[in-house]
């Protein structure tokens, strides 16, 4: 029988010919993640390892985002935790504030991820890398623990759902709207232990941020891995995104292990999807399998817009925003919070005039961060505030108060709702 | 520990990770602090009343969400002795068994079990037993591997047994 994409790159990282689904395998590790809420219980399991030592100081990525710049003196002490063991280690990809970014926004941008790796992350979202076709899967703290000190990760191989694309999006559709009806479609749980790979001539339509979007979203519906096939397109984003090694000199990503699935996997659902039937898709509170289009929306006031993330704080996604926000003004008494994922396309942005759009227009714009992602800082909600959020999670108390309402959207009908002050349709501008 | 035995705290579906531990303590890793707002955002008085040896049974995709240890790490430090759930989402799961919070899936348990009912688990044979009822019901053993790194205590034992 054959094999989907992510059994063949999971195969050729145990070193086998062949990999079936549900078998146990031991895989060797292209990188390993950690942040600075995973990496310091991760470091301080370390200490119980009989060998000291890391695996490999160029093959791990240490990301503090989620409370930095540092929130508190807890937080403080996690990063300075991170920080040292960095130093210690030698560790080639730590990245302090003032040059880092949202995670996983940066390893890509980074040159860090190519197709065919296999990753994992201390951090659920690490799923984002399969939009360049590379095997990445969130673990635990124990796990990235293990990875750091062997190289090593055990996995059950997973089956797959076969997501097929035709056709293209319309205007002020994006890769955010895919991914929630399509958790919409399956549930939160529908792709529970098994692959998202995603197939057809529609992925070709699709740019780099919109894939990086629906990857990022895998494990919404309960997926170990999404994952896309390596076009010209993302051949084009790896040329354009080189490694830069310690000595400052970038080496060019190689694309060589570009793995297809062969022709007779076997998909445990296959699903047909024209991505030019899409339209904006909101999730309701409290899980993101409860997506509405706005022919079911009623008016529904809110109170804060959040537009950043790992899902959302790229380059496309903030361009979307500002060029509906460009000459207008957000509604009174509404906070619009801008938070571009990376320091580079906090530079972007600021070239292309988008931050003076999103000033103008009355949001503030903040260094990268998580922030209130997941409740963290800069923009916690009150006691039944609501929120039009690009973010990923609209769980219970996530963002603030266990009475507060996250409504996950895209950045242009969050920034359509920012004008609004309702969650509001994109597609009237 | 070979077996579980305590009183029930019942949820339904997709208990997902913030409630377990929500973001806002996650400055800290410590056990003891963590294990002080286990389940605080969908049961204020889980903490007040779990006893050690409790047992959380719950429903579908236990442990949605983030990839955070310190949610089983939560759960485990507040003294419950056994999750048992219809499902697990996978991060939640491979983190249980790294730390070594026995987790057991079992659809009819999970249906059946009342909260406050007492229940009792048996690592060994995988056969949960509803005292308060009498049933008794046949939980998913694991694969070799897995018993293996539970055996050993969590994964890092493992691996330093390995060497
Ligand atoms: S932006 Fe949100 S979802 Fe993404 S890594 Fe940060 S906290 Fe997690």
């Amino acid at each position: 029988m054959g094999m989907t994409m992510t059994q063949k790159i999971l195969a050729a990282g145990a070193g086998l010919n062949h990999v079936e689904a549900g078998q146990l395998i031991e895989a060797n590790l292209d990188l390993v993640l950690g942040n600075d809420i995973t990496a310091p219980v991760a470091i301080k399991e370390m200490d119980r390892f009989r060998k000291p030592g890391v695996f490999d100081q160029d093959k791990i990525a240490l990301v503090p985002d989620h409370f930095v710049p540092a929130k508190d003196i807890k937080s403080a002490e996690n990063c300075k935790c991170v920080r040292e063991f960095a130093r210690r280690n030698i560790i080639t990809n730590y990245f302090e504030v003032g040059q880092m970014g949202i995670e996983h926004a940066l390893l890509p941008e980074q040159g860090l991820v190519s197709p065919g790796d296999v990753i994992i992350g201390a951090d659920s979202h690490t799923c984002t890398y399969g939009a360049l076709g590379a095997f990445s899967t969130g673990v635990g703290s124990t796990d990235m623990a293990a990875g750091m000190a062997t190289g090593k990760a055990w996995f059950k191989v997973p089956s797959a759902i076969r997501f097929n694309l035709h056709g293209k999006l319309n205007k002020w559709v994006s890769g955010k709207d895919v991914i929630l009806h399509i958790i919409g479609m399956i549930g939160v749980d529908g792709a529970l232990y098994q692959s998202m790979e995603f197939a057809g001539e529609g992925v070709s339509s699709l740019s780099m941020d919109d894939r990086f979007t629906i990857a990022n979203m895998a494990i919404e519906a309960g997926g170990k891995n999404g994952i896309f096939p390596v076009d010209d397109r993302a051949k084009e984003y790896l040329a354009k995104h080189p490694t830069r090694k310690p000595d400052g000199t970038l080496t060019a990503q190689d694309a060589g292990d570009v793995y297809e699935a062969d022709p007779d996997a076997e998909y445990t659902a296959v699903y047909d999807i024209d991505l030019s039937t899409i339209r904006p898709t909101v999730s309701f509170p409290h899980l993101p399998e409860n997506a509405k289009t706005f022919d079911e929306i009623p008016d529904i006031e809110i109170q804060q817009v959040v537009i950043g993330s790992c899902t959302n704080g790229r380059e496309q996604d903030l361009e979307q925003a500002a060029k509906i926000l460009t000459g207008r003004h957000i509604k009174e008494g509404l906070r619009c919070i801008v938070i571009p994922a990376t320091e580079k396309i906090y530079l972007t942005a600021l070239h292309e005039g988008w931050l003076e759009t999103f000033i103008k227009a009355g949001c503030v714009v903040s260094t990268p961060t998580c922030g209130p992602c997941l409740g963290g800082y800069m923009g916690i909600l009150a006691a039944g505030e609501r929120c039009v959020s690009t973010t990923n999670r609209n769980f219970v108390g996530r963002m603030g108060d266990v009475t507060s309402e996250i409504y996950l959207a895209s950045p242009a009908t969050a920034a359509a709702s920012a004008i609004a002050g309702k969650i509001a349709d994109p597609t009237v501008y | 520990m070979k077996e579980a035995r305590g009183k029930v705290f019942r949820y339904g579906d997709n208990v997902d990770t913030d409630v377990i531990i929500p973001a806002r303590y996650l400055a800290t890793s410590e056990p003891s602090e963590l294990a002080k707002h286990c389940m605080e955002d969908i049961d204020k008085n889980f903490i007040k009343n779990v006893h050690q040896g409790d047992i959380i049974v719950a429903q579908k995709n236990f442990g949605c969400g983030s990839s955070r240890e310190h949610a089983p790490i939560a759960i485990k430090a507040a003294g419950v002795s056994c999750v048992i759930a219809e499902t697990f989402a996978r991060i939640f799961y491979r983190n249980a068994i790294n730390i070594g919070l026995p987790i057991v899936e079992c659809k009819e348990a999970a249906e059946a079990i009342q909260a406050g009912d007492t229940v009792s688990v048996n690592f060994d044979t995988g056969l949960i037993t509803d005292e308060t009822t009498g049933q008794t019901f046949q939980g998913q053993s694991f694969p070799p591997f897995m018993q293996k790194l539970i055996d050993a205590g969590g994964l890092i034992p493992y691996i330093n047994s390995q060497e």
